[in-house]
């Protein structure tokens, strides 16, 4: 079973339909007007430039956190661990932030960027290692990675990071400006929106360009064949496996650095699981998993208009997420088999 | 040891179990079948606030644990439909499944948070329950605990002594031989991924029914999930499912006595214990298995019937 060509672009306009469809069904159910309920979902994430720079900014992540997730799919390695990844990389990133304070931020940002991408790496390539040496189904240590980065990035900022300022809530103290990424002179895009383009230009680099590229596409396609071309499988997985840590990882670093400005346990809405939805529509093009990002961060900016607005509950969007996905699934049915009236199938 | 001390934390051990153990088992049935579902946690919630709903609504907490049976079924039924008539891939539908389960449960939980509903309550079992020790650990629980005690050997002698038991195992093997034996094994996937489903939405009714009685966003805490990595360290057999299940409630159960004892240790490393011993109970059962987990699998699980043409 391979993921969708660009059929997934004709496959996805159905698939948005059907979970609106659904969607609206749900909150006529709650009593609530479903063409208002569409209007305001619209609205809040393409009404006005200021709803559209935060479709952007939540683009970001989702798209950092799924080139990685992408790559790892396309090795058949199911890794769901990008949330946990996207944890660590925060604190990583944190941890460089509080500890040298006092450098200039010519140091400390690239220091930031190397600690989010060491600790998200490391986090990813823990399971990773777990698959290839013990078998252990990386589905599952993946999440459960997830679940204890989550609770990681909990116990610092409730514990020993907790600003002495902040009034019992959790979370550490503004980083200091020379660890904040910076702003687009007039908006409120951050420079990791450029980020994304030379990661998105060096991912297409590595796939298309180089050996190791070449080689991670062929294992995906038959890992019998690979191996017996004497492809050096387990590097690869463990390779890719660290790229999406660290790219995740980095998502996470902005987050804090350039959106909150400090570490709280709220950075931690679900983007890693949005990734998995993106990285499986997109499949490997970096333009693909751009466009997909921004549709699924609008439907998540909309939905928070959603709750804003008509007091929607927030995970409107996760029953949305959903939906599309098990629908674009079924439909892919249509790219490998074609239905013939009374004919054989193929 | 101290009896006083040991006792009713067993006692809970095997109450935090019973979800799990409920999931367990139905992860296992739909996979025996051949099916991978990894939509557990999302079946496990809807499941649970099905029965909390229910029960709420109609005061009767049997017909909220049908209600989120059939609920959680219900949910599996799109996996069902995308894997076995689309040939979508199982992975990635399963964790569709939970994605689209969690939200639907915290959308539609949401009014209900905090909220009480009338729940199972515990009894003793005349006789049994005079058992010393025993007796107090397995015999002063409620009457979904009983229910699933009687599910592994029920499901031990399904599987080997009975014919419908066989057909699921083949079509969990090798489908093309079931096919061919005349059996219809989508037909049999689709009771394996209905009846797993009844069961994982029973281990959500117990949640909201019987491990409290009132209704909060996010019950289920990766249940779900650890149940799926149960069905691997039990090697796909009902017995070892009770042992790890037990297991993991008495981890859950030690967890919050500890919290509730005022200790120093932080609150998120106690919590990340479940997590943590999921990991490492793949490890060991990899260790001790080599390969032997890859063999207990039914043959041809997660591989969906392509049509012959």
């Amino acid at each position: 079973m391979e993921p969708p060509r660009w059929g997934s672009i004709f496959i996805f306009p159905v698939a948005l339909g059907v979970s609106l469809g659904v969607s609206c069904l749900l909150l006529a159910a709650q009593g609530k007007s479903p063409a208002l309920g569409l209007e305001v979902l619209w609205s809040g994430a393409f009404g006005a430039w200021y709803t559209v720079e935060d479709t952007l900014l939540k683009t970001v992540p989702i798209f950092l956190c799924s080139l990685g997730v992408a790559v790892t799919f396309r090795m058949q390695v199911w890794n769901i661990g990008a949330e946990g990844q996207f944890a660590l990389g925060a604190v990583g990133a944190t941890w460089a932030a509080l500890t040298f304070a006092n450098l200039p931020g010519a140091l400390l940002l690239p220091l930031m960027f190397a600690c989010a991408a060491a600790a998200g790496g490391a986090w990813a390539a823990v399971p990773a290692w777990l698959k290839l040496r013990l078998g252990i189904n990386e589905i599952i240590s993946t999440l459960m990675f997830n679940y204890i980065g989550i609770l990681i990035l909990e116990y610092l900022v409730y514990g020993p990071w907790k600003d002495a300022g902040s009034h019992g809530f959790p979370m550490t103290s503004q980083f200091v400006p020379a660890a904040v990424v910076g702003h687009f002179p007039g908006t409120r895009l951050h420079w990791g929106v450029a980020l994304c383009v030379v990661c998105a230009v060096g991912l297409w680099v590595l796939l298309t360009r180089t050996r190791p590229g070449f080689e991670l596409k062929a294992s995906g396609e038959s890992l019998r064949a690979a191996r017996y071309a004497r492809m050096p499988y387990n590097t690869l997985v463990l390779l890719v496996m660290a790229l999406c840590g660290a790219l995740a990882g980095w998502a996470g670093l902005l987050e804090a650095s350039a959106v909150t400005g400090r570490l709280q346990p709220s950075l931690m809405v679900g983007y890693g699981f949005t990734a998995i939805v993106v990285a499986w529509l997109a499949r490997l093009s970096p333009a693909r998993i751009a466009l997909f990002s921004f549709f699924l961060a609008a439907l998540r900016v909309g939905a928070e208009n959603l709750q804003l607005e008509l007091g929607v509950p927030a995970a409107f969007g996760g029953i949305m997420e959903g939906l599309i996905l098990l629908t674009v699934l079924a439909g892919q049915f249509f790219n490998g088999y074609r239905i013939r009236p009374g004919g054989a199938h193929r | 040891m101290e009896a006083a001390l040991i006792v009713p934390l067993l006692a809970a051990a095997v109450q935090s179990g019973t979800p799990i153990l409920f999931a367990t088992l139905g992860e296992m049935f739909t996979e025996r079948a051949g099916v991978l579902n990894l939509g557990v946690e999302g079946m496990m919630v809807v499941g649970a606030l099905a029965a909390f709903l229910t029960a709420q609504a109609t005061g009767s907490p049997w017909l909220g644990l049908l209600a989120a049976g059939c609920a959680a079924a219900l949910v599996g039924g799109l996996h069902g439909v995308v894997c076995l008539h689309f040939l979508g891939n199982q992975t990635v539908s399963g964790l569709a499944l939970t994605i689209f389960g969690v939200g639907l449960a915290n959308y539609l939980g949401t009014p209900f948070i905090g909220q009480r509903a009338p729940g199972f309550e515990p009894f003793d079992v005349p006789v049994l329950s005079a058992i010393p020790l025993l007796g107090d650990i397995l015999f002063r629980h409620d009457a979904l605990v009983y229910l699933s005690f009687l599910l592994p050997p029920l499901f031990w002698l399904f599987w080997h002594r009975t014919r419908p038991g066989l057909a699921l195992t083949a079509a969990g093997e090798y489908p093309r031989a079931a096919s061919a034996a005349g059996l219809n094994p989508v037909a049999l996937r689709w009771a394996g991924i209905l009846a797993g489903g009844f069961l994982v939405g029973l281990g959500g009714a117990y949640l909201s029914l019987a491990y409290t009685h009132l209704w909060t966003n996010g019950m289920t805490a990766g249940r779900g999930w650890i149940a799926v990595a149960l069905v691997i360290f039990a090697f796909w057999r009902p017995g070892r499912a009770m042992f790890g299940a037990y297991l993991f409630g008495g981890v859950m159960a030690f967890q919050l006595r500890l919290q509730a004892s005022g200790t120093d240790v932080p609150s998120s490393f106690l919590l990340m214990l479940p997590y943590a011993l999921t990991v490492l109970a793949l490890v060991l059962s990899a260790l001790r298995g080599r390969g032997a987990s890859s063999s207990a699998a039914p043959a041809a699980l997660g591989v969906n019937i392509e049509p012959e043409g």
